[in-house]
């Protein structure tokens, strides 16, 4: 299948990726409009020797995942909104015990049982804080299936990078739409293996204890280091500790692995921005409308930009910043109330020049309701 | 003496239970049944939830997981599937296994996966100053049940059985002996395995009960319960059994995918 052109739907693209940097573990459980990544992997995994399992729910879904990371796969489970309420407490887990895993979240309509067949983008900030306390999180996005395949990629590189959970992001439209997927062929798209430990058997093995550079080698349960896992606030050899100190510099190091290195995580796309008066900013399938719309307008002489988030978490606010610093008018296309504006508010400098451009009646949005917005900011009716 | 030290972690000792708890005599047999099994540290992974029962999992010095309340069984199902040649042990508290976590322990019996679900029943929620659990019994009381509790309790060999479970073992904190000769059963048998260990609870349970201190609520284990079949069972049916109840082969899952594999890599040759 690899370096190969394929016609798929963009969950096909999604494990793809997945299987390309090396997944070899899925547990999950059936959920509209995710389901179809479940159905091929258990049909593809046994093919090369991995192993699919469908639990009884999604929070023993994500708990077999993170145990089997524990052992040294390459792990993900896939879900969609009401299920992905149900992983929060696992995502917590894997963030304090520092497993690296991926969560893909094909989002639905919510809340609650919502709109199970169509799409939304409403889960942004359920990605980011869904899970309690305080912790900094990777969520990333895609609006094409290449981008998907690739997107897939980079969450198992930053899991294993960070020893962290990473969610990917999708939706319903770029989920089930069929388009082009060209497989790389092996070697072409940067894999990241996991960092396992070199020190020898017999010498004390500290597997909370960052290196220089804030890494922390893993040792696979069954291998030659014992050391023990809790979810609770825990010292250098993982033991529950509530050392006021402890407690501080395990904190800080979950929130400065991912706060400190937010331009190695966070990808983005950018057409026409270098004089672009308007500046849309969008993600996700959202991203596909909004880019019909530059590309339209720019026939025009109109001079329209397109600023596409592949990252949501963590934001990438200085980078929002300096492409937006010319802009008159900035405006944030998304299919929910008003998630990602919020981020971009914060980030610019004169945030009254953030609009919002959405939809949220379960329908794709379209270049026609962006232009509608863009007309009423530019003071031209509708 | 020394080869069973060899098991704990003495550097994170003494350990948190309070006086008179039965889930030290638990660790002791279940490091004894380990040494006797012949068992290798580093192929043990314990696995245990949230609760005094969870707190065992660090003591023992083999691979140790230490994971959500109730959901120790879903995070070992992913280690064990992972990989097979791994032992993996489970504790489960009564709260911790069979409320929050019912669910994945018919799921797990179900499946009949290769591993040992130790049941730490005290009948009480410990860690959180007594509340009633699904194991308490009607009419008993509980900080969350101050006028008696109206809820009916699991039977867990029961419950066991019927959702698919291939080794099914019940004992109290009493019966060490017995205790660490179930434990080596169940380690050597080949699918889910349960084992429920009837512990008490002196701080909690037997306060809120009026059943007195450690040594009273040992000797209640001792009068209340009997071996499965016996005469003091037949002049007194409301004595608990101890023992065995069911041992059975049957296909276990792990090896049951790697047919799996087998039937999916001769599709694709």
């Amino acid at each position: 299948m690899e370096g190969s052109v394929h016609f798929v739907q963009g969950n096909e693209a999604c494990l793809e990726g997945a299987l390309y940097a090396g997944l070899d573990f899925f547990a999950g459980y059936p959920i509209t409009p995710s389901t179809e990544i479940a159905e091929h992997l258990s049909y593809r995994l046994p093919r090369v020797g991995g192993k699919f399992i469908q639990m009884e729910d999604e929070i023993a879904s994500i708990c077999a995942i993170i145990g089997a990371s524990l052992t040294g796969h390459k792990v993900m489970t896939a879900t969609s909104g009401p299920g992905f309420s149900l992983m929060q407490e696992g995502l917590g887990y894997a963030i304090m015990a520092e497993i690296p895993c991926v969560i893909v979240n094909v989002q639905r309509g919510g809340p609650s049982t919502g709109l199970p067949t169509a799409p939304a983008q409403g889960d942004v900030y359920q990605a980011r804080w869904g899970t309690h306390g305080d912790h900094e999180i990777i969520a990333l996005t895609a609006s094409s299936h290449q981008d998907v395949f690739e997107m897939t990629v980079h969450a198992f590189n930053m899991a294993e990078t960070y020893r962290t959970p990473v969610i990917v992001l999708l939706d319903e439209v770029t989920a089930h739409m069929r388009e082009r997927l060209v497989i790389s062929s092996q070697g072409e798209v940067p894999v990241v293996e996991r960092l396992r430990t070199s020190v020898p058997a017999g010498v004390d093995y500290h597997p909370y204890l960052p290196r220089e550079d804030g890494r922390l080698p893993m040792s696979d349960f069954g291998s030659k280091h014992r050391y023990n896992v809790t979810g609770l606030y825990h010292d250098m050899w993982g033991f529950p500790s509530n050392d006021p100190q402890v407690v501080h510099g395990l904190l800080r190091h979950l929130l400065d692995k991912i706060g400190s290195n937010v331009g190695t995580i966070t990808r983005h796309k950018e057409y026409y921005l270098e004089d672009a008066q308007t500046i849309l900013v969008s993600y996700g399938c959202s991203a596909r409308s909004a880019l019909h719309v530059v590309e339209n307008r720019r026939l025009r002489g109109e001079r329209l930009g397109l600023l596409e988030l592949q990252s949501l978490w963590p934001f990438p606010s200085d980078l929002v910043d300096r492409k937006c610093a010319g802009a008159r008018h900035i405006v944030v296309v998304e299919m929910n109330m008003g998630q990602i504006v919020r981020a971009v508010k914060r980030a610019v400098a004169r945030p009254e020049r953030v609009a919002l451009a959405n939809r949220i009646d379960g329908q794709f949005i379209t270049p026609t309701d962006i232009k509608s917005i863009l007309r009423l900011i530019q003071g031209k009716g509708v | 003496m020394t080869s069973v030290k060899g098991y704990i972690r003495e550097r994170f000792f003494p350990h948190l239970w309070c006086q008179g708890c039965g889930h030290g005599i638990v660790l002791n047999c279940l490091v004894r049944s380990v040494h006797q099994s012949g068992l290798d540290k580093n192929e043990i992974v314990m696995v245990s939830g949230i609760g005094c029962s969870a707190r065992i999992s660090g003591y023992v010095d083999f691979h140790s997981m230490h994971t959500l309340h109730g959901r120790a069984l879903a995070f070992a199902t992913g280690i064990k599937l992972s990989k097979p040649e791994l032992k993996v042990i489970v504790a489960l508290g009564d709260g911790d296994g069979l409320a929050i976590g019912g669910n994945h322990f018919i799921h797990a019996a179900r499946r009949n996966i290769d591993m040992t679900a130790i049941i730490m029943n005290n009948r009480i929620y410990g860690m959180t100053g007594g509340q009633c659990s699904p194991l308490t019994g009607y009419g008993k009381s509980a900080t969350t049940a101050p006028y008696g509790s109206i809820d009916r309790d699991f039977d867990v060999v029961k419950l066991a059985v019927s959702a698919g479970a291939s080794f099914v073992a019940r004992t109290t904190a009493y019966h060490a002996h017995e205790l660490t000769s179930l434990l080596k059963q169940a380690f050597a048998h080949q699918g889910f395995s349960v084992v429920e260990v009837m512990s008490q609870c002196p701080t909690y349970f037997g306060r809120k009960n009026k059943i007195g201190d450690a040594v009273h609520m040992m000797e209640w284990l001792k009068k209340n319960t009997t071996l499965i079949g016996s005469e003091m069972k037949a002049r007194d049916p409301s004595l608990v059994e101890r023992g065995v109840f069911l041992q059975e082969q049957k296909l276990e899952y792990c090896r049951e995918y790697d047919e799996v594999i087998k039937r999916a890599m001769q599709g694709s040759a």
